[in-house]
Parts: C-alpha cells; structure tokens; sequence
C-alpha cells in the first residue's frame, strides 16, 4: 500500500503536449477514478503511472519513491486492462500465477495465493480452462484475480468494463468497489463513464484536453463543479447552460425570465441549472415551452425550449406527465442550486 | 429451414474456371501421371526397348545404399534449413517489432532476398566462398580454417545449407513478423507489468502464440527444402563432391538426365510426390487444429 504523487506531470509525443501539468496527491488505500471524454489523456496518464509510457516531465512517486525511471515491472503495481489482456495459452490457474513464479515464490505459496484469490472472485470452478472458454464477466475477474494474487502497492484499472453489457458492468461495479475496500489497496480507475465515476471513486479526477478540471469528491463535484465542462459531465442528465446577464443578485434569461441567484456578480455569465433542481412552480420565473417527455416511471424528462428562443432546456420531474407539445410549463429554482460560470474562461464564479 | 436458392443454369461459371482446370491438367495432373507410369517402366541401356515391370524400379530403390544415403542426407539438410531460416527470421522479426523509425525500409530491405532466384542466390554464395578468389575462406583461414567447399563434403553442405537457408530467411520473417504484430499489445505489456523480462516475455508469451505459424512455416520450408533448393545445389556445388550434396531432388534429375535411367528417376519422383502429400496433408489436418490456444 502506498500514497502516490503526481507532480507537474507533462507528457508530450513529439512537439504535441497531451497532458499539461497534472498536479495530483493520492492518499494511500484510496480510490481515485479519472473520467473524461475519449482522447482527454487519462488512459496516457495511467500508462505513465504504470511504466508503459513514458514522462516527458515532471515526477510520479509511488510510496515515497520516484518511479520515472523505473521499470512497470519494479514498480510494484498490477493493472487491468480494457480487453483483459489475459494470456491465451494459459489456463487460468497459470494466468494468475504467471507474476508469482516469475518472482519466484515458492509452489504451495503461489497455489495457496491463486486459489484465495479465486475464492474471493468465485472463479474457482474455472481455474482449469482456457480464457476462451469463459464469458467476458469471467475473464474480467480472471484479469482482477491476476492483479490481487500480485498483492501490489497499487492497482491500476483502464476502463475494465467497457467491454460488458450494462446489466454486468453495475454488478462487476459494485464488486470492484467491495473488493477495492476490502483490500485497501490505492486504486486509480480510468474511465469515461460518469456514472461509473461518481459510484466508484473516493475522488476523481476530471480531465479535458489533457488539463485536470477539477479534483475533488463526487459530492464536490456534483455540488460546485469549478467549470462549465465539469458541471455538463458530471450529473445525469446533463446540466442545462443558458447566457444570463447578472445584476443585484439576479439572474435574466434569455426570453424573459428573471430568477434570483447567490451571487452578487454583475454582467455577461453562463447560468447552470441542473435538471432536477427545476421544481415545478406555477408562479416561477422559468418557463418551458414542452417539445417531448421521455417518461422513465419513476420520474419524466420534460424536454423543451425556453419560449421565444432556440435555447433548450431539460427538467426532471416527480412521477409522470402528460404536457402536450407546444403547452408551457413554469419552473423555479432554488438560489443555492444555480451554477454561475465565467462565460470568457468557462470557469466557476464564485459566490 | 433455410431455402436453397437456385440460380438459372449457365455455361459461365463453367468457362471462368476452365482456364485454371486447364493449366492444372496440362502442367501437373499429366505429368505427374507420367511419371507414376514411367516408374513401371525400365528401358534397355540404348532405348530400344521398354518393359513394363511394375514396382521393380521402387524394390531397387529400396536397397539402392545410395538412394537411402541420399535419403538421410535429404533430411538432415532440409532440417537444418528449416531450423537455420526460421530461427534468423525468427530473430530479425523479434527485433524488427521494436524498430520505430525507418521501420518500413528496414522490412523492405529484409524481404528482398526472396526475390533473388535460386540459381543467382546460390552464384553469390559459391563467389564468397570461392576458396581461391572469397571473401569468407580468405577470413576463415585467419582462424585456422582450410575452405574447400569442392574438396570438402561437410563444407560443401554448410554452404548449400546457407545459401537454401538465407533466401528463405525473407519469407519466414514476413510471416513471423504479421505473426507478432497479431498479438495485442496489451497482453505484453501485462506480461511486462507481471515483472517478466524481454527475454522472458518472447519465450513464455510471444513464442507460444506464434506457435501456429512456426507450425506452418516448418512445413512449407522442409516443402521448400525437399524441392525449392535444385537450383541452388545445381548452381553450387551439382551434388559434389561425390554425392555428398546430392538430396533426393537433385538425385532425381542426376539419374533421370545425367544417368538416363528414366524409369528409376520416375520411381523417386513418384516418392517424392508422396512425401509432399504426406507433408501437405500434415499440414492442413493440423496447422488449423493445433492452435495453442
């Protein structure tokens, strides 16, 4: 178990840079997930804290100790990857213990470790086939069994259930989770799954373009992302943003409405509302000119426009509806519950 | 049930693959008959007359010490041609993966080799080796070593067994090399986070899943070995001295156009046929089945 650093980390191919100065601390025995969209950087990032890419500069430490220069083999680590990378001409048993005889542990211990191990992922029926006998949520415990035999520092996971369908991914998500503090090894989870993101993760670590955004709690996050990108990512469904102009504590939208926010900044800023922070209120400020309902039972999406622009809006609200098209629904929100953003820099104003 | 589908009759289909019936009748079907009814044959020492003898040609054989020489000789040569070629190329393609820049010349210049013909691969190795005028016996005589490839059996068959062995490296490591490449790279780098080493990693990971490939290439180069190599030997050192080069291929045409006894040279010819069949039907019961994994 370990604590890892990541300092003005830069990590450039060529004259293009793809990640620009990730600072970042990890406690030891968290659980700290990088989310963002494709070609953001965070997989580049793992790969540089495992030893498969290399750091342009900066400095990565893993306990205490620079790893830059070390190999991913000497960096007591083990990682799962996206297509499980198992060897496919070894039985399970010898997948898992690959690691362990090439460290040269003694037979009964490497036995006794891969047969723990496959109890506690209940693939003990399995240790004998060939990976191409299992369904993928098996191979993908097969590649965790590989990492936790390995008893590492760090675990390391790249997006490890993209490849399941939806149903498996939330229960192998939970199993992870479980497993993860069981163990109580500091974990770095890459993934572009929001979702995944906020269930799993003590903290996570947003990236966009190879910059982080934001670092922080999932509560954080939800509760004041510190920038445009982080407020639209994280939450489902996403935040709605409209130009407002800010005056006395007041916010005007765009066709009308003028609503009231926490915030005593003036001019030009993006407002962000999110869906189910809209409480239908016949009286409020915020009208929606109802275009399509997605009703999901326990709640219904009332998607629309604010009337008189082309400016759309989505609002969740309790149990189901039946607004026809065209017919307009008012909203209010609590001052607390509005986001205000920098419209130049896509930053957070703050209060 | 799937319903079978019928296309109206027509003479097309027939005359696009006629062409090809044609040439495989022509250029391998007839002879190959002719040379199984040449085998019963045996022909006086002037041509007058022939006799139809059945398998006498094949029982001759069978107890010729020099036929069985040849025999023994075939194997070991083409063994070791196999294993020499494969193992260069299996080496090359190893290293050629991790080459990044100038990755295509590199390949285009490994793979021209195979372009040379036989009997201009074998000229260029019988120049190097000329034991007055090479290159290679003037170095070797530095180490104490006397090179005549026209004196020496042992040496003669060294240098056709490298020259058979070099042309063939090119191919071998076009095939290992999309091998390799085949291989996601995410299983090696587990492999690498596992703490397995180049070297470890090539044996344990990448040598068994090439495997199907290395299956099939030992096939095709004791094929090429056993048939491919004529002009080579024909260009180097014709069998000699003696017949300490003379593989059953180069046998074949010894006896059959030097020696005329063209029904003894049908009946190899026909063994030989065999052996391929045999080889090539190896081949395809087990080169899609043994698959490692």
């Amino acid at each position: 178990m370990a604590d890892i650093q990541l300092k003005d980390l830069v990590k450039s191919y060529g004259p293009t840079e793809v990640l620009h100065h990730i600072e970042g601390d990890i406690n030891d025995g968290e659980f700290i997930v990088i989310v963002g969209p494709s070609g953001c950087g965070k997989s580049t990032l793992l790969r540089m804290v495992a030893g498969l890419e290399s750091v342009t500069s900066g400095e990565i430490s893993i306990g205490g100790r620079r790893v830059n220069e070390l190999e991913p083999s000497a960096r007591d680590i083990a990682m799962v990857f996206q297509n499980y990378a198992l060897y496919p001409h070894m039985s399970v048993r010898q997948n898992m213990a690959y690691g362990l005889k090439i460290r040269k542990l003694p037979k009964d211990e490497i036995n006794r470790r891969v047969e723990e191990a496959a109890e506690i992922l209940e693939i003990k029926q399995y240790l004998d086939r060939k990976p191409r006998q299992l369904s993928g949520g098996q191979r993908q415990r097969v590649a965790m069994g590989r990492a936790i035999v390995r008893d590492p520092q760090v675990f390391l996971f790249d997006e490890p259930l993209s490849n399941l369908d939806a149903k498996l991914r939330v229960q192998m998500r939970l199993e992870i989770r479980k497993l993860q503090q069981r163990l109580g090894v500091t974990s770095i989870y890459v993934t572009h799954d929001q979702v995944e993101a906020m269930t799993l993760g003590d903290r996570l670590m947003v990236l966009n373009g190879g910059y982080v955004e934001q670092f922080g709690t999932p509560i954080e996050l939800y509760d004041r992302p510190a920038s445009v990108f982080v407020a639209g990512f994280i939450g489902s469904p996403a935040m709605n943003f409209f130009p407002a102009e800010l005056s006395g504590g007041q916010a005007a939208l765009p066709g009308g409405g003028v609503l009231p926010v926490a915030s005593a900044h003036s001019g030009t800023a993006t407002l962000g509302l999110r869906p189910e922070h809209l409480m239908q209120d016949p009286a409020g400020p915020i009208a929606i000119e109802v275009e399509l309902l997605e009703q999901l039972g326990a709640n219904t999406l009332i998607h629309g426009r604010l009337p008189g622009t082309d400016l759309s809006i989505t609002a969740s609200v309790p149990g189901h509806a039946n607004d026809g098209t065209g017919s307009i629904r008012r909203f209010s929100v609590a001052p607390e519950l509005t986001h205000l953003f920098d419209p130049a820099t896509g930053k957070r104003l703050e209060d | 049930m799937l319903k079978r589908v019928h296309f109206p009759t027509s003479a097309l289909p027939y005359l696009l693959v006629a062409p090809q019936i044609a040439i495989t009748l022509v250029f391998f079907l007839w002879p190959a008959s002719q040379a199984m009814y040449q085998s019963f044959l045996i022909e006086d020492a002037f041509g007058l007359g022939t006799e139809f003898v059945w398998f006498e040609n094949f029982e001759v054989l069978a107890t010729d010490p020099h036929y069985l020489a040849s025999f023994q000789r075939t194997a070991v040569f083409s063994l070791l041609v196999a294993a020499l070629s494969m193992g260069v190329a299996l080496i090359l393609a190893g290293f050629a993966q991790r080459v990044v820049r100038g990755a295509m010349f590199y390949r285009t210049m490994l793979i021209w080799p195979y372009a040379v013909a036989p009997v201009l691969a074998g000229a260029l190795w019988v120049f190097m080796f000329n034991p007055t005028l090479g290159i290679f016996p003037y170095f070797l005589e530095f180490a104490g070593i006397t090179w005549n490839h026209y004196l020496n059996g042992t040496q003669a068959m060294a240098l056709v067994i490298l020259a058979a062995a070099w042309k063939q490296v090119a191919y071998n490591f076009l095939f290992y090399l999309a091998a390799m490449q085949s291989i996601p790279n995410s299983v090696i780098e587990a492999a690498a986070i596992d703490g397995a080493g180049p070297a470890r990693r090539f044996w344990t990971i990448i040598f068994p899943l090439i495997s199907p490939t290395t299956f099939f290439l030992l096939v095709i180069n004791m094929v090429y070995a056993f048939f491919e190599t004529f002009g080579i030997i024909h260009a180097v050192t014709q069998g000699g001295p003696g017949t300490s080069t003379t593989i059953l291929v180069y046998k074949v045409f010894n006896d059959g156009f030097v020696g005329l006894d063209l029904g003894g040279s049908a009946a190899q010819s026909v063994v030989l046929m065999v052996l391929v069949i045999a080889m090539t039907v190896v081949q395809f019961r087990f080169v899609e089945r043994k698959v490692a994994y």
